[in-house]
């Protein structure tokens, strides 16, 4: 009996098996269907939604949502001089903290793969994503507190007759340049492995000078993978609320998103359009330079 | 490379700045976690342990710890049954809009985290009418975390051969039990570590989750970012700072370990090693965006 029932249970099973045998097309359809459902319906539906919800308005008087379509949030966008300068100075920023962290990760990714050891290596490339996982907001109050007007770089820089950064955009530079420093590092040092150690090798029997080495053979290679951590740093600063709000006074993008969701959500949902528009735009560049083939 | 000794002793100091300018930030606050002043103020007077003390005292603190590891929890087991097949279907056919299907997974790494936020904010407030909650932070983190235990996936399998399956196939196994037998037991580590990044991602996330969670209700996170300008609370801060990360390194470091430890069914198309740093090292990085 007991036997005749898995016989018939396996054979069902087998049989539904059975039903993707040479049938590709099923098989994918069956493997996505759930999960395509969670991103296309909540994430993307989410996006479309914001989209639309950025051309209602907010009656001024009772506060509450209009739901017909008008130009008006993006007329303020576009009109409204504050708003512009919001947005280039978040632009400004992203490309600021962008080229930084790229300056500053080059030489150590370069260390790490090329020139350190095996263990070494290893050593460094936990001591380098570990940060990553240290709460993104505990690192912004460790600026907090290095920042501050009696904090530890107003200490540290006191004796030589320094004054660290006030609450500007300086503070937001910095702080986000520590941020996002290891998403740049990561993609240089992946892009840097996988330059074969022969070409540099004929590069020097060839009797090119370090230097040389280095601008034409290494960082045309790598080009690309800079590229590729350029796209996190760039985006993630574009987006960010939390820096500038807990380190400055000034205003970006993503402040002002955050400040005016509670009133006119509308106004938030075209202003969140910005940075999709800008970080759209930059991916295109970025798939142009071959960065996708890094990320 | 051939380097001259300066050259590399010019490397390795740059090198040694750039992780102390890394490491001092984590340093400090970890330093004003045992300040025995209630203010910021630096150098601290003095130390103490009481501040720790006082953080695991604290209702309000032991509620949002709770809350965040449910939040974390259902996060990640929502993440861990979505995302799986997706990486089988990007990963191993080729089929009519797979392109679009990658890029569609890497949507919520490429937006900026406050993009997400608004968008799922304003689809239950303002189209769905469901009020925020714990349930709605959840659904948000369970968005990003899908995207992270695919990228897991699909570089587990990007690693291993397609043959092996083929080969299965051909001593008369049928689709499930080549699934069951040959490329599940194969994608299992990298499934665990994925799931385990996952938790982190959610336990200490707080830029979309500040966005989609109710009035009433605080994760860790947000327990300290609304403490952070209330005076009364503010010496506890750094402590509960220390404890999050904590909390949040340890399923890292197991992920970490279940990723590197690539045995079994899982030699690489090159051969050899194939679980670079660079690999594990890249996995992570998009990750933990």
């Amino acid at each position: 009996m007991a036997t005749d029932a898995v016989a018939v249970k396996r054979s069902a099973g087998r049989r539904f098996a059975g039903l993707f045998y040479g049938r590709p097309r099923l098989q994918v359809g069956s493997l996505l269907a759930a999960p395509m459902a969670w991103l296309v319906i909540l994430y993307l539906g989410s996006l479309v939604i914001l989209l639309i919800t950025a051309f209602w308005t907010v009656d001024p008087l009772s506060g509450s949502v209009i739901k017909e379509l008008s130009w008006t949030n993006f007329e303020e966008l576009v009109n409204v001089p504050v708003y512009r300068e919001i947005i280039w100075r978040t632009v400004r920023t992203a490309l600021l903290v962008t080229l930084t962290d790229a300056v500053i990760a080059f030489p150590i990714a370069f260390y790490m793969a090329k020139v350190a050891g095996r263990k070494s290596k290893a050593a460094l490339v936990v001591a380098v994503l570990m940060p990553l996982w240290a709460s993104y907001l505990v690192k912004i109050i460790a600026w907090r507190a290095i920042l501050a007007e009696h904090g530890v770089l107003n200490w540290a820089l006191h004796p030589i007759g320094l004054h660290g950064p006030d609450n500007g955009v300086t503070s937001v530079w910095l702080v986000m340049s520590y941020l996002w420093l290891p998403y740049m590092i990561l993609p240089i040092f992946a892009g840097l492995e996988r330059i074969p150690d022969s070409l540099i090798a004929a590069s020097e029997d060839l009797g090119a000078h370090p230097f040389t080495t280095f601008r034409k053979v290494i960082l045309p290679l790598a080009f690309p993978a800079v590229v590729a951590g350029s796209i996190f740093t760039f985006s993630l600063t574009l987006g960010d609320y939390l820096a500038p709000k807990l380190v400055s006074n000034e205003q970006f993008i993503g402040t002002a998103i955050f400040d005016s969701i509670t009133n006119n959500q509308p106004f938030a949902a075209a202003l969140a359009l910005v940075p999709i528009v800008v970080v759209i735009a930059y991916l295109g560049v970025a798939r142009k330079l071959g960065a996708f083939e890094h990320v | 490379m051939r380097l001259s000794k300066s050259g590399k002793i010019t490397l390795r100091v740059v090198v040694a700045l750039v992780l102390a300018f890394i490491y001092i930030p984590l340093l400090v606050i970890a330093v004003e976690a045992f300040n025995s002043s209630r203010i910021l103020k630096w150098p601290p007077p003095g130390f103490t342990l009481s501040w720790f003390g006082k953080a695991l005292e604290n209702e309000s603190v032991r509620e949002a710890l709770l809350t965040s590891i449910e939040a974390g929890i259902a996060a990640m087991l929502i993440a861990i049954s979505v995302p799986n097949t997706i990486a089988l279907a990007v990963g191993r056919r080729k089929f009519f809009g797979r392109d679009s299907i990658s890029f569609l997974v890497v949507l919520p790494i490429a937006l900026p985290g406050i993009v997400t936020g608004v968008a799922l904010s304003n689809t239950f407030t303002q189209v769905l009418g469901i009020s925020l909650s714990l349930l709605t932070v959840i659904i948000g983190h369970a968005t990003f975390c899908i995207v992270v235990v695919y990228n897991n996936a699909v570089a587990r399998l990007r690693r291993t051969s397609g043959s092996f399956e083929e080969a299965s196939a051909d001593l008369g196994a049928d689709t499930w039990q080549t699934f069951r037998f040959v490329t599940f037991p194969s994608l299992r580590s990298a499934l665990g570590a994925g799931a385990l990044l996952a938790f982190a991602l959610s336990f200490d996330e707080i830029i979309v989750t500040n966005f989609t969670i109710g009035a009433g209700e605080e994760t860790l996170p947000i327990w300290i970012y609304r403490n952070l300008f209330r005076p009364k609370e503010l010496p506890v801060v750094p402590a509960v700072a220390v404890i999050l990360i904590i909390l949040s390194i340890i399923p890292v470091y197991l992920a970490h370990r279940l990723s590197s430890d690539d045995t079994g069914l899982t030699p690489g198309r090159g051969g050899g090693a194939t679980t670079t740093p660079a690999g594990i090292a890249e996995a992570e990085a998009t990750a933990a965006h």
